[in-house]
């Protein structure tokens, strides 16, 4: 079991023919992800690396009943692809898009809340099951199949944490990378709650950083509902207010979004926090032997 | 992107808000001829900052005499605000307005609410002041209206704001009209902020934004070609601005280690563990998931043009962008650039091993870190022992 996607999740490519889009689906292919289409305007009717390539997502939908999609246009067509992956009726868009326009995405998170459609992102690394299906940006190979979820708003400090892992044999279920905008489609209690349901999940990875109040809410929801074990790090403790660090999202201002006062309200929820980016690891396993759960948690 | 309060009050101008009449003066004659013609004036330094009442860079001039004064101590003056940091601001332009006689000061502003996806105007009958600063002190003097982005401003919300501003009235149609003005500008423009602080109520009854603050959606200026020219890049950090050219992501900070990682979130973790080892980054560097040789070594004069700097760490995870690529970039710029303090590297990933040798293999004195701790406690060593060495 997992999250969101798994064997069965069978995904459109926006942006295909471009060099990102190409690059990444070859990545994924290789991975064992089912691609099943591409769109590119202008271009339907080609094939690209064995896969059909379609004018418009519902056309790909109809022709491959695929469930999932991921974006990988230049950040002033992206909302556009967006809305027509939900008017198409797609479960999942993942957009991996970075520098849309914030009021583009205010746009487009008000529509999505009509629909049925489930957005990750945009600017994110994307979401993996490791062995299953990989959709986005992330590096296959630092994975390895198992019970804890990681939900971060960093596409390398996700590479980090998965690695800290693994190298402890602990697996992961679902990795889900939700961007690090200032606006996104699934925030962290959306997967907090996700992994909480899910009978695969042990335990979970959550890396914050300054900027909006995910984490305050997160920590809220883990207080009141979550039964397994949370362990997080905060990054931008260092970071000055007022000044964007990178991310959109990575912003403190008036006071509010601090790395402290995340770290607080987590510490207050009971969720073991890493000062540090290099004990991650170490926080997971400390949680995890606190509940007697490490063992079941080790892969090999 | 911030632009300056004169330009500020043109764009507010052109969407119909009440803003006062104003010359902007780059010499200390322009100054005294717009005087002239106002009579009692005030004049205002041009620099994108904040708080510049309270460090001397509004002044009220009571004739042509006394503008002329006060204009050749402001312009070519160093301002320092709260907000500019200990090296200030150097003044280039005045704005140089009649003065008014002012019965009531208010805040008001339109901004993005980011969790509930749509804009939001702010306003409080506490003018003057930082909006931030009531806001921790009187919570309940401000009022929060949010307005939808698809749909814009509606009267309705209008009636919302004057109520607890205590506007009736033709004011409270003025002000209406006011914020109409200010979220079509904000909504055409792709603003980040639109402020206008204070707003004044005039003993004649009058409203009028006697300042007036906007800033933009750096990602929407491509849709925005004629905002392009409003940009003062002299009023930029000279490096963030450089940084910008090379599509880098970039913040000066005041330490002493100069820091290079691939990926906004490590950057910043990199940053917090410098610090937890007692150290202090000199900056903030992304070089983004596909940086280039070119991209590499334009960080690397970056980090080598801040003198602060006194050992560098290079921090990379690679995913998609593998190692032995860094490591060559490193190489390059190590040898061509002549670097002679102390460089750090830690390296982890796609081809790890590759890039490893490739350091090995150069002959150049680079520190090699087994991990990120590992290499923040050598960067930390090696920028305190140059420090203390003198060098």
């Amino acid at each position: 079991m997992s999250i969101w996607v798994d064997g069965n999740t069978r995904v459109i490519v926006q942006g295909i023919t471009g060099k990102q889009g190409a690059f990444h689906t070859e990545q994924m292919l290789s991975y064992g992800t089912k691609i099943a289409a591409g769109v590119t305007p202008g271009k339907g009717g080609q094939t690209l690396l064995g896969v059909p390539v379609f004018q418009t997502v519902a056309e790909a939908k109809k022709a491959t009943e695929a469930n999932a999609s991921v974006i990988y246009v230049p950040p002033r067509f992206a909302a556009d692809a967006i809305l027509e992956a939900a008017d198409a009726g797609i479960e999942l868009v993942v957009c991996i898009t970075e520098g849309i326009p914030i009021l583009d995405m205010e746009r487009v998170k008000r529509y999505l809340a009509g629909t049925n459609t489930r957005l990750i992102g945009p600017n994110c690394p994307g979401i993996i099951t490791p062995g299953e299906c990989k959709i986005g940006i992330m590096p296959g190979y630092i994975h390895r199949k198992g019970h804890v979820g990681i939900i971060s708003r960093s596409g390398t400090l996700t590479y980090e944490a998965v690695k800290q892992l693994s190298d402890r044999g602990i697996g992961q279920s679902t990795v889900v990378g939700i961007g690090g905008d200032p606006i996104r489609g699934t925030g962290f209690v959306d997967a907090l709650e996700a992994f909480e349901a899910d009978a695969d999940t042990y335990a979970v990875v959550m890396n914050g950083e300054i900027g909006g109040s995910g984490e305050e809410e997160a920590a809220e929801y883990i207080k009141r509902k979550m039964t397994k074990p949370v362990a997080a790090f905060i990054g931008g403790q260092s970071a000055p207010a007022g000044k964007r660090m990178g991310h959109a999202g990575a912003i403190i201002s008036g006071g509010k979004g601090t790395a402290a006062g995340k770290i607080e309200a987590l510490r207050a929820a009971g969720v073991e926090v890493a000062l540090t980016p290099d004990r991650i690891g170490d926080a997971l396993v400390k949680s995890l032997s606190e509940r007697g759960l490490l063992e079941k948690c080790r892969t090999n | 992107m911030k632009i300056h309060e004169y330009q500020a009050k043109e764009l507010l101008g052109a969407y119909g808000a009440p803003v006062p009449p104003g010359e902007v003066a780059a010499t200390v004659e322009q100054a005294a001829a717009a005087a002239e013609k106002y009579g009692r004036c005030v004049l205002k330094a041009q620099v994108h900052s904040g708080g510049r009442g309270k460090a001397g860079g509004v002044k009220l001039a009571e004739n042509a005499d006394e503008a002329r004064a006060i204009a050749g101590e402001m312009l070519g003056m160093r301002l320092k605000t709260n907000q500019t940091g200990p090296e200030g601001k150097l003044v280039r332009k005045l704005l140089v307005t009649p003065a008014v006689e002012v019965k009531k000061e208010f805040y008001l502003s339109v901004t993005g609410d980011h969790e509930n996806a749509c804009l939001v105007i702010i306003a409080s009958a506490d003018g003057g002041t930082e909006i931030e600063e009531t806001a921790r002190t009187h919570p309940e003097r401000i009022a929060r209206v949010p307005v939808s982005a698809v749909e814009g401003f509606k009267r309705y919300e209008g009636l919302q704001v004057s109520g607890v501003l205590g506007l009736t009235g033709e004011n409270e149609k003025e002000l209406i009209s006011l914020l109409d003005s200010m979220t079509r500008l904000y909504r055409e423009k792709d603003c980040s902020l639109v402020e206008i602080n204070p707003l004044v109520l005039t003993v004649d009854g009058q409203l009028i934004c006697l300042d007036a603050k906007v800033t933009f959606d750096d990602n929407a200026l491509f849709r925005h070609p004629d905002l392009k020219e409003l940009r003062d890049t002299d009023e930029e950090d000279p490096r963030e601005y450089r940084a910008s050219q090379y599509d880098l992501n970039f913040v000066s900070l005041s330490g002493s280690i100069g820091c290079l990682v691939n990926g906004a979130g490590l950057a910043m973790a990199t940053m917090d563990i410098i610090q937890h080892f007692g150290g202090e980054p000199a900056n903030f560097l992304d070089v983004g998931g596909s940086a280039s040789k070119e991209k590499v070594q334009a960080a690397f004069e970056l980090l080598l043009s801040d003198e602060n700097v006194r050992a560098i760490f290079v921090n990379i995870f690679g995913g998609i962008m593998k190692c032995d690529v860094i490591a060559e970039g490193v190489v390059a710029a190590a040898r061509e650039m002549g670097i002679s303090i102390p460089l750090i590297v830690r390296l982890e990933g796609t081809n790890v091993e590759l890039g490893k040798q490739i350091l090995a293999a150069s002959n150049l004195k680079i520190i090699a870190a087994e991990n990120m701790a590992d290499g923040a406690r050598k960067a930390v060593e090696a920028a305190a022992w140059t420090g203390g060495d003198g060098a």
